[in-house]
């Protein structure tokens, strides 16, 4: 009975299926969650789903590589999901093109803000080498923040959990940040909310409307371009800064 | 569905091409994504069924990162020894620029909307 059940196990564990669906489920309860607990800001579906499927992959002896064999179907999705940001970007073109001044220095200044202040507070902290990479880049969405981790010798995967706890703690906060700054023009709450927090502060600003949901995909991209461009040059700089 | 799911998987599978053909450090589906904004600045926007599976695809965006996520079960050495400083670094640093980025942009935006009016 016992080998009959470590076989089902050896079987279902290396499948695609098992994790597939696990994956969902896990998504599904931290949607269910957050509705019974009426919004509760820590009852945020990413944050409870990776808590759960973490504990399982600990608790079940599963590895990293053969849990992603399965959700990898879910991740791949990322891909099309960024370039289908196309069409809310379109949807809200000519506010856009009329804000575009400044759009733009926003986007400079912000950006410089989030990678030197990140980066910064972790050597000041006594972050390793490794974490500070993945910290000057935590704002900018996934798959291009796990490219440029590549490119610059640091460990593409440490800087997906950090790019996801950032997009996560964005999307906890924005609307208390917001409600604190009387902030309440919806282009304004998502183009900061893109910029800071990416794809998932980008979800987020879909909840607020449609407009902020647009402004959010806006400043995601406009800063993931910026700093797939600058942080390959401005990193060496800070690191020297620190060596000395 | 699957037609709009095509011309998605089309523009992200171009955008690769492109960004591999020509060495750039920018992710395919990035690129993909400023084609398909390109095309629809053309095309004057996008077919019923292409919207339609694109706003299915944004509704649980949230969700297609939690596989990333997950990724936190290679790091435990790591979190244990770094982990209070990276938190603390990681979430003032975005609320910092969140903040930085809204109220720069509010005050950019009136004084913008009062010189229009002025003008």
């Amino acid at each position: 009975m016992l080998e009959r059940a470590t076989l089902v196990w050896q079987h279902l564990a290396g499948s695609t299926l098992l994790w597939l669906a696990l994956t969902l489920l896990a998504y599904q309860f931290g949607v269910w969650l957050q509705r019974r607990l009426r919004g509760h800001a820590l009852a945020n579906p990413v944050l409870v789903a990776v808590a759960l499927l973490s504990a399982l992959l600990l608790l079940s002896g599963t590895s990293y590589a053969s849990y992603m064999n399965g959700a990898g179907l879910i991740h791949f999705l990322l891909g099309p999901a960024t370039v289908a940001l196309a069409i809310p970007l379109h949807a809200n073109w000519p506010r856009l093109k009329s804000m575009a001044g400044p759009l733009l220095l926003v986007l400079l200044v912000a950006s410089l803000v989030a990678v030197v202040s990140a980066w910064g507070l972790g050597a000041w902290l006594g972050a390793g080498p490794e974490s500070r990479i993945s910290l000057a880049i935590k704002s900018i969405t996934t798959p291009i923040a796990m490219a440029v981790t590549e490119r610059l010798g640091g460990l593409p995967a440490l800087t997906a959990v950090l790019v996801i706890v950032t997009g996560i703690v964005g999307g906890l906060c924005a609307e208390a940040l917001y409600r604190w700054l009387r902030i309440d023009d919806d282009a304004v709450r998502g183009f900061a909310l893109g910029l800071a927090a990416h794809g998932l502060g980008t979800a987020r600003a879909f909840q607020f409307s449609e407009q902020a949901g647009a402004f959010a995909a806006l400043g995601m991209g406009l800063n993931g371009l910026l700093t797939s461009f600058a942080l390959p040059w401005l990193l060496p700089w800070l690191e020297r800064l620190l060596a000395r | 569905m699957i037609q709009g799911f095509s011309w998605l998987l089309l523009f992200q599978l171009v955008g690769e091409l492109l960004v591999l053909g020509l060495d750039w450090p920018v992710p395919g589906p990035v690129a993909g994504m400023a084609l398909l904004f390109l095309a629809l600045l053309w095309r004057g926007g996008p077919g019923r069924r292409l919207a339609q599976t694109s706003s299915q695809l944004l509704q649980h965006l949230s969700l297609l990162f939690v596989p990333a996520g997950a990724g936190v079960v290679l790091y435990g050495a790591l979190l244990a020894r770094e982990g209070w400083s990276l938190a603390l670094a990681l979430v003032a640093s975005t609320l910092l620029a969140m903040a930085v980025a809204a109220l720069l942009l509010r005050v950019l935006l009136r004084r913008s909307r009062r010189g229009s009016e002025e003008g």
